[in-house]
């Protein structure tokens, strides 16, 4: 599984990046999505892969760390998770906003010069 | 102990009075001008008080911690030689306020005048007094500010504008080198302690370092004490109001730079470098200002380089630094001060009362003014160094000084014929200020009819100028002892007492006066026609203006050169900017890890399940069709990264990371229909863009599709790598055994966001909250696209009514979920804290129930049901997380402590009450504000355009009827 859940983060991670570097705006915002769920996944996996063994405690007694998940990259990704969700939004009217003032959809305003 | 508070107030009482001063009226001259004068009052009665104990030799010392961990403490100190400056400071300050408060017009902006004139009062005594050398630094650049602002005060000028620019950008510029200098000081001392350095002479003498220390120390005196070749501000400088030159540009701002040469001298002085850098600056500065003084018109600019001349002469005898040279220093800082303030403020009431200031104008002004004549005339006098008057006494020191000091070097063995050079440039130039000024025809065609001044604003020059006679004819009595005093105080305490006396016999210095005199007078007789119809400046000289050279050199810098290089290296288009950042991200990511990155001895596997294979063999594939189709076909695109995203879902609930699935599933949702949202407003794109054929742009594709491939394939492996290695124990094992004991909560996710670090997650609300207030500021103001108002081909041809019915089962369907909706939510946000869940996920679910509606009937129909003020819930959320933090203040713990409870509640059972509940209520409807605002202000536009497509039909129909 960890073979196959890297080579997952490569394809996503390398389709976003591909995407960041293309001149519309529309490509750059999907690609910063797939980056993000390339990245997310990429911190999350730093936990390492754990099957049926969710973060959640009995109440009280003796706790055995090893039998769970690690929760603190759960804990980063979920904020992540948020701040990528804000980002694509506000990228998402800047890029509205410029369509609307520049006519284009290029990312720097105005179509390349040829 | 006393004392040590008192030092404390007296630094503070000037920044009082600014703030106080600032608060006054426009108009209420009066009330600013007794404020701060009242202030500096009682200044002067603490220095009164501190004088017992500073004559017994006390250094008197205040400390407040401030950062200990740098050496950086708010440190305080007094000794003789600040006691002397610092009363120097507050007296001619209240002076300059009795002065000003008449000299300024009933237009002026007059609080914020007093109030920057106060809070330089405030920096300056803050850098005398420093007793930490880095705090001394900041107090500098405090006053060099403070300076830029007041000789802008009347900004509506452009020589205003300029000179105020000019003098920030040389003193600044100084004042930076001035820090380095002292921070490799304090690294070659070992303490930024102003003692501790002070007693440290020989072990910076002696350093490798000694010499770029000194470089740099002596650039930012000289810029601030306007030394050749820096001295060009100070004249720009004088477009300030006269009591601003009067106070800072001749009393005591620019005698900062030889108050530090005077005060480093046991530190970095008594070697040759320092005799020939600062001796020579000094000299040249004394000769050539006192030269170019001689041949201005403008009665200030005479004055200003007269200063320089006069700095000049101060700083030759730091450079000299023999016990005589230093004594001698501090008496001319004062004496200058005094006779330079009466002189500026006499030019101020020449001005005022005449309209203007030039000298080949001005004449037979003493049948106007007799007292202002008269008063200007000893001022001019002791400048001069004529004797019986204070600048006699410390010129003749200095001759004296000159003639005496010998080391046997060339600079030494002129220094007299220099002196008296530049001795007989000032009797010369004190004579032309008064000869034109005062005496010859009377003046014709002056803007107003010359007059007395109020007797009030005169009677802060005729103080001066009585100063100016005591001093001069009993020296020994009035400022002999504090000279002494502060000359211990810079040269150790065991330096024998000087006495101070007129007479010392028909000697050296005195035959240097006497030549300078005569020859002063001998020169103008000769000359004094000539120059009133010369040009502003000396021959030959006033060709070459350092201010011209400055200007060329700052339009280079700040225009043409950034210019230059941004034309040839920059680029203002995004795409290689984000090639850069991606290359050199998989650089850095390169460098670090070659190497270091090895396959663990026995690698983690988790056994190879053929489902999740497949899973993700449709989830790269939905990647890469993402990617493909994101130019031509963007509707398939957004289904394809939804794809993308449920895959990366459904691997975090597979992988025990149930509340990252849930999050995930719902910002899906709503990152979806956002963007379904934004297509709406892009071109359409049907025809291939004939350019994207070319073989440049597929080069372009080609190269990119390298990066791309090589940045994830090595992302890839570092996953893999770190994925195999055993984990090793970490802070994730502490909040596992004490999510439960500490946080009160069996989820530990949830318990880490809201409690263990619940203040990055307060953190991440407030950016959410800024996100959502820029989404919605950016749309107000949101123009479409001309082509994005018209109706697409599919709905025109559709009626509205036909549009309704088509999503008529959907939209009641719609209308129902949304009870259900509220209730998954509250089920949600209640076992957040124990099972997978929480505030964010119940605050998505509760804008995607918004949403839904919004989906099923148009915006009108929702908003005449219901009412969402997203703003109110974002702050109100905002504010509900920010009180539970605060709360924890007022049982004595640290921000955003949270307290667990369970609480019975019959029936339901064992409730959980932990007050990062309430914070988590924060989130909860901060997240739903956030995220309804921004989906209804993207929503809202269609509604605006419909208003602008029925407006521009309007526009056409009545166009049509006309």
């Amino acid at each position: 599984m960890e073979m196959v859940l890297s080579a997952a983060i490569g394809v996503l991670a390398a389709s976003g990046i591909w995407l960041l570097l293309r001149p519309r705006t529309f490509q750059v915002i999907v690609g910063l999505c797939l980056l993000s769920y390339a990245v997310n996944l990429f911190i999350f996996a730093m936990g390492r892969i754990t099957l049926g063994a969710p973060p959640i405690m009995p109440r009280g007694g003796f706790i055995d760390p090893t039998a769970y998940a690690d929760p603190l990259p759960q804990a980063l990704v979920l904020t992540a998770i948020v701040i990528s969700f804000a980002t694509t939004a506000l990228f998402l009217v800047v890029m509205i906003a410029s369509r609307g003032l520049t006519g284009t959809d290029h990312v720097d305003g105005q179509e390349r010069e040829p | 102990m006393i004392e040590e508070n008192l030092l404390l107030i007296l630094v503070g009482l000037p920044f009082a009075a600014a703030i106080a001063a600032s608060t006054v009226r426009a108009s209420a001259h009066g009330a600013a001008a007794w404020v701060s004068g009242l202030l500096l009052a009682a200044g002067l009665a603490i220095l009164a008080l501190l004088h017992a104990p500073i004559s017994d030799g006390q250094v008197l010392r205040s400390t407040l911690h401030w950062v200990p961990s740098l050496g950086l403490n708010l440190t305080f100190r007094m000794d003789g030689f600040v006691w002397m400056f610092v009363t120097l400071v507050f007296a001619i300050g209240i002076l300059v306020l009795v002065y000003a408060r008449y000299y300024l017009s009933k237009a002026d902006p007059v609080p914020r005048f007093y109030a920057f004139l106060m809070a330089f009062t405030g920096a300056m005594v803050g850098m005398l007094m420093s007793g930490n050398i880095l705090m001394l630094v900041v107090f500098w650049e405090l006053t060099s500010i403070l300076s830029f602002l007041l000789i802008g005060y009347w900004h509506q000028g452009q020589a205003a504008r300029d000179g105020a620019r000019m003098a920030l950008i040389v003193t600044g510029l100084g004042g930076l080198c001035l820090l380095v200098a002292m921070l490799i000081l304090g690294q070659i001392v070992g303490s930024y302690d102003l003692d501790r350095v002070l007693a440290a002479g020989d072990i910076v003498r002696g350093d490798p370092l000694y010499p770029l220390v000194l470089g740099l120390f002596l650039l930012g005196c000289f810029t601030k004490s306007a030394q050749m070749p820096f001295h060009f501000w100070l004249p720009g400088a004088m477009a300030a109001p006269t009591p601003v030159s009067a106070f800072l540009h001749s009393a005591t701002m620019v005698k900062a730079g030889v108050f530090l040469l005077v005060r480093f001298f046991p530190v970095l002085g008594e070697t040759e470098l320092w005799f020939f850098a600062v001796t020579g600056t000094g000299m040249l500065t004394l000769v050539l200002g006192s030269v170019i003084a001689l041949f201005r018109h403008d009665l200030k600019g005479l004055l200003a380089y007269s200063t320089i001349s006069h700095l000049g002469l101060i700083t030759a005898l730091a450079g000299i630094g023999s016990n005589g040279a230093i004594l001698a220093a501090m008496f001319h800082i004062v004496n200058h001060a005094v006779f330079k303030a009466s002189l500026f403020m006499a030019a101020g009431i020449i001005d005022h009362e005449t309209g203007t200031r030039d000298m080949r104008r001005l004449s037979g002004l003493i049948r106007f003014m007799p007292v202002t004549g008269a008063l200007a005339i000893v001022a001019s006098a002791a400048m001069a160094g004529v004797p019986l008057l204070n600048g006699f006494i410390s010129k003749e020191m200095f001759f004296a000084e000159a003639a005496d000091w010998h080391n046997g070097t060339w600079l030494d063995n002129s220094l007299p014929y220099l002196a008296t050079i530049a001795g007989i440039f000032a009797v010369a130039y004190s004579l032309r200020f008064i000869a034109t000024v005062f005496f010859g025809p009377e003046a014709t065609d002056l803007p107003k009819v010359p007059h007395e001044p109020p007797s009030l604003m005169r009677r802060p020059v005729e103080l001066l100028v009585l100063v100016c006679l005591v001093v001069g004819i009993l020296p020994g009595l009035t400022l002999g002892p504090t000279l002494n005093l502060a000359a211990q105080s810079v040269l150790g305490a065991d330096l024998p007492y000087k006495d101070i006396a007129i007479w010392h016999g028909f000697n050296l210095p005195l035959v240097m006066s006497l030549v300078a005199l005569g020859a002063g007078v001998a020169l103008y007789a000769a000359l004094g026609g000539r120059i009133a119809t010369g040009p502003e400046g000396p021959p030959l000289l006033h060709r070459i203006r350092a201010q011209r050279v400055f200007e060329r050199i700052l339009l280079s810098l700040t225009w043409k050169l950034p210019r230059i290089v941004h034309r040839t290296l920059g680029t203002e288009r995004l795409q290689p900017q984000l090639r850069l950042i991606v290359l050199l991200t998989i650089a850095a990511g390169f460098v670090t890890l070659w190497g270091s990155l090895r396959q663990a001895p026995s690698p983690l596997a988790t056994g190879f399940n053929p489902a999740f294979a497949l899973m993700w063999a449709v989830g790269a594939v939905c990647a890469v069709g993402a990617a493909w189709l994101a130019k031509y076909h963007r509707f398939a695109s957004v289904v394809l990264l939804g794809g993308a995203g449920l895959v990366t879902c459904l691997t975090f609930a597979w992988a025990s990371a149930p509340d990252l699935a849930v999050t995930q599933l719902l910002v899906e949702i709503v990152t979806t229909v956002l963007l379904l949202l934004g297509l709406r407003w892009l071109p359409k794109r049907r025809e291939e863009i004939e350019e994207d054929k070319l073989l440049p742009a597929r080069i372009r594709r080609a190269r990119d599709f390298v990066i791309a491939v090589v940045a994830g394939a090595g992302l890839a492996g570092v996953a893999y790598v770190m994925m195999t290695w055993p984990l090793i124990p970490n802070v994730g094992d502490w909040f596992l055994r004490n999510a439960y004991s500490e946080g009160g909560g069996t989820n530990v996710v949830n318990v880490i966001l809201v409690d263990f670090r619940a203040f990055d997650t307060f953190g991440e609300i407030t950016v959410l909250a800024i996100v959502g207030v820029t989404v919605f500021a950016l749309l107000r103001r949101f123009r479409p696209a001309p082509e994005s108002i018209m109706l697409d081909e599919e709905q025109a041809g559709l009626e509205d009514r036909t549009l309704a019915d088509a999503l008529l089962v959907p939209s009641v369907i719609m209308r129902w979920m949304f009870p259900v909706m509220i209730v998954l939510a509250a089920y949600l946000f209640f076992r957040g804290h124990d099972l997978p869940g929480g505030g964010f996920a119940a605050g998505v679910t509760v804008s995607v129930a918004f949403l839904l509606q919004y989906l099923a009937h148009d915006v009108r129909w929702v908003e005449a049901r219901l009412t969402v003020l997203p703003i109110r819930w974002m702050g109100i959320g905002l504010l509900i997380a920010g009180a539970t933090g605060v709360g924890a203040f007022l049982f004595g713990y640290p921000f955003l402590t949270m307290h667990a409870q369970y609480v019975d509640i019959p029936l339901i059972g064992q409730v959980p009450a932990a007050t990062a509940l309430i914070f988590d209520a924060g989130v909860f409807s901060l997240v739903v504000g956030a995220t309804v605002l921004m989906l209804i202000a993207i929503a809202h536009q269609s509604l605006r355009t419909t208003r602008m497509r029925e407006r521009d039909s309007a526009d056409t129909s009545e166009k049509e009827a006309a």
